[in-house]
């Protein structure tokens, strides 16, 4: 009786692998296909080329004066020269030392709480609260060191600045005007409501222009609020309109039985919020808070409207240069750049969380 | 745990707590509203700001570049505010027609079975939607002025058509007299193919039997107004744009301004459109499209009967959403110059006047009014879309 012989296996045809087929089943299907695939193409080869060319391949890297930069490609000789301004703006040069550190320790906290295991909240709160006095030391001055007014404050930092504070603020004003909406007590709703939705019905810009022009006018006659702290409040009350929104979706989201759970365990309204209903609903929003930082980050730039010089506005301050005349375009590029790499990595977090905390909802 | 004592049993009472609270809260807010207010009266005595909306009658004083109302610098500031106001309505329709082609386009794009499409749609969403507005309007504005020549080098098409760093300059219509006819042949037209369209569609429910409608549309809808326009002679007539001295006069034209803030409104907005579409027709599970060809639907048929309609539900609220935010986002003009309620309103003439409250509050009116309205649009077409049967249509 012969052997049961294993066959080897057969080999896949030609027509069902490699490379041609996968440009056949993606690129090539049929006629319409093959066409938009050929116009697309086209189109990349009209558009990429030519920017490759200018944004590298005929691009001045080297520190030289605008002169030796030539008109064919991008100068980036431009950005290495205004470095400095574009991320300190107009911050003392022999102190920039201390934003630099406030980013180390930044950092630095951040990895200590990735890597603390025992007492774990109690450490991450005390360095909450903690971090902002040291950071407004550092910054703003004080304690032995010089004081840096506001109003030097620019580019990127102040940009990364306006945008944590406004997060931080923002979300516990957020919250507070969530549970209003929920609130039994019909005056408090009624007050949120109109808060939440006269903010939302307006642009920032409005809200800006308002904390600019006139909130001085509100304020006793010499009392002088600081510019870039009227920008912060006018940005906190924004944010917190919409952080409200984003709650109030997660608090609709809690079941009624944990409402009547806690009244039945006879937790006080403060523990039954904190303790029951307030961690719930937050995990479920966490998706759409991301979001909404993200949004927030992208609004930092409209301060440059009400005259702050955060990273966007130093393009139009360093082009002014007449050593650099006509190079605001590759500082534009240079900002997108930036600005892209931050908040395409926001997102990324964001989708990230948002398919982590899916998983679980589903259990 | 010791009893409450019976003397603060009062203060453990919801309802008088719940009553305390609101005194409380409603206290504060109203001395807030009072101190702001005696504040600002004694700052306004100081400065000699004057208050009241009589600046609204005062002349204005500066030129508009844009118009679509009769405007001059001797108009009443409360004309500007007109313009302006017009002015936002105007870019906002022309992004949000824009941003709703160009999303609609990437967002089939995104699903599209072409890998090719698919990533090139999926990259420009990342990269718009990932770039402020504010950054990228001032960007196009840059490159329009960098990139387009002087008035005398401007790039010509038929010799009617004008693109230069002062803007695009086309032709300008002047309707004659009969004109009137052939508007009124296009109404006729569109009133007719709709009856026609129902015509047949009651013979199909009757019979069964479709019958193609397209050339009947056609012929009501361009047809007749053609016929009318040539048995009229030809009732228009074109103003076109000619170089004099050193910038066009005549024909209409649409500045960079205008052209940048609508082009980037446009890309940026298109981006969440395109996400909305795609969640929409993501949204609609495959056994449904599978069920509509079981049942014998065509391709076409269980698009338009099947897929769209549970597709749209899910898209057309958020998208609606971004229409609102464009609208808001064009007050971004102002950091061009765009002469929108924004920039030209709460700009210059508060510059002017110096009286910031009532014109900021005003601004603010016309943004809130604004977003009622499509607010109230979106509950009207929440309400129209809710699918019979359906869990949330209500019992």
């Amino acid at each position: 009786m012969p052997a049961f012989k294993l066959q080897p296996n057969r080999q896949v045809p030609q027509s069902k692998a490699g490379i041609l087929q996968w440009l056949h089943k993606n690129l090539f299907t049929n006629f319409t296909n093959s066409a938009f695939t050929l116009i697309a193409l086209y189109g990349l080869y009209l558009i990429v080329p030519p920017l490759a060319n200018w944004m590298f391949f005929d691009a001045t890297f080297a520190p030289v004066s605008n002169a030796e930069c030539g008109r064919n490609g991008a100068c980036w000789s431009y950005i290495i020269e205004k470095l400095d301004l574009f991320i300190y703006g107009f911050y003392p040069p022999e102190q920039i030392w201390r934003p630099q550190l406030l980013v180390a320790l930044s950092l630095g906290l951040v990895l200590l709480a990735k890597l603390l295991k025992n007492n774990k909240v109690k450490i991450i709160a005390w360095m909450i609260a903690i971090y902002p006095i040291i950071a407004f030391l550092l910054l703003h001055g004080g304690l032995g060191l010089s004081i840096v007014a506001t109003y030097k404050w620019g580019g990127l930092m102040l940009t990364v600045v306006i945008a944590t504070v406004g997060i931080v603020v923002s979300f516990p004003i957020g919250i507070l005007l969530a549970l209003g909406r929920q609130s039994k007590m019909r005056i408090i709703r009624l007050l949120s409501v109109i808060y939440i939705e006269f903010i939302r019905g307006v642009p920032l810009i409005t809200i800006l222009f308002m904390a600019s022009v006139v909130l001085p006018l509100f304020f006793a006659d010499g009392f002088n609020v600081d510019k870039l702290l009227r920008a912060l409040i006018g940005i906190t009350m924004f944010q917190a309109a919409y952080i409200a929104e984003v709650v109030r979706g997660g608090l609709q989201a809690i079941p009624r039985g944990q409402y009547e759970a806690a009244d039945a365990m006879g937790l006080s309204f403060a523990k039954k919020i904190g303790l029951v209903i307030l961690p719930q609903a937050l995990k479920i929003s966490i998706p759409n808070i991301v979001g909404s930082f993200i949004a927030l980050f992208k609004d930092t730039t409209l301060v440059l409207i009400i005259g702050l010089a955060d990273i966007l506005s130093m393009v139009n301050l360093t082009s002014n240069d007449e050593l650099w005349l006509g190079r605001s375009t590759e500082g534009y590029v240079f900002v997108m750049m930036v600005l892209w790499i931050i908040l395409y990595s926001m997102s990324r977090y964001a989708k990230k969380i948002e398919l982590k905390y899916n998983t679980q909802q589903k259990n | 745990m010791g009893k409450i004592k019976p003397d603060f049993a009062f203060f453990y009472n919801n309802k008088i707590r719940a009553i305390l609270f609101q005194t409380f809260a409603l206290a504060a807010i109203a001395y807030i509203f009072y101190s702001g207010y005696s504040n600002f009266s004694t700052n306004v005595e100081i400065r000699g700001i004057q208050t009241g909306f009589d600046f609204l009658s005062a002349e204005s004083g500066f030129d508009i570049a844009e118009f679509l109302i009769d405007y001059s610098s001797n108009s009443s500031n409360l004309r500007v505010f007109y313009v302006g106001l017009i002015n936002t309505v105007v870019v906002s329709i022309i992004g949000i027609i824009f941003a709703s082609i160009i999303g609609l386009i990437i967002g089939v794009a995104r699903l599209s079975n072409n890998w090719l499409i698919a990533k090139l749609a999926g990259g420009y969403v990342e990269l718009f939607r990932n770039i402020p507005i504010l950054l990228q309007i001032l960007f196009w504005y840059n490159l329009i002025l960098a990139v387009l020549p002087n008035p005398k080098n401007s790039f010509e098409f038929f010799g009617a058509i004008f693109i230069n760093l002062r803007g695009i300059y086309l032709p300008k219509p002047i309707f004659a007299d009969g004109f009137i006819w052939v508007i009124l042949a296009l109404i006729i037209g569109i009133v007719l193919r709709a009856a026609i369209k129902r015509h047949f569609a009651n013979k199909k429910a009757l019979t069964g039997l479709g019958t193609n409608t397209l050339a009947y549309s056609l012929l009501m809808i361009i047809g007749l107004p053609v016929l009318v326009y040539f048995s009229f002679g030809m009732p228009i007539d074109f103003d076109y744009p000619a170089l004099k001295g050193f910038n066009f006069k005549g024909g209409s034209s649409l500045s960079p301004e205008f052209f940048a803030l609508a082009f980037a409104l446009s890309v940026y907005t298109a981006t969440y459109i395109a996400e909305a579409i795609r969640t929409g027709i993501e949204s609609v599970p495959v056994g449904q499209k599978e069920a509509a060809l079981a049942l014998g639907l065509t391709p076409r048929q269980s698009l338009k009967l099947i897929i769209l309609p549970q597709a749209l539900k899910v898209a057309i609220p958020p998208i609606i959403n971004q229409y609102l935010n464009l609208t808001k986002n064009s007050s971004l003009a102002t950091a061009i110059g765009y002469p929108e309620i924004m920039s030209v309103f709460a700009g210059t003439v508060l510059n002017q006047a110096g009286q910031a409250v009532e014109i900021i509050l005003m601004t603010m009116a016309v943004y809130l009014l604004i977003s009622l309205v499509i607010a109230t649009i979106l509950n009207i077409v929440n309400r129209r879309m809710n699918i019979k049967g359906t869990s949330d249509a209500g019992i």
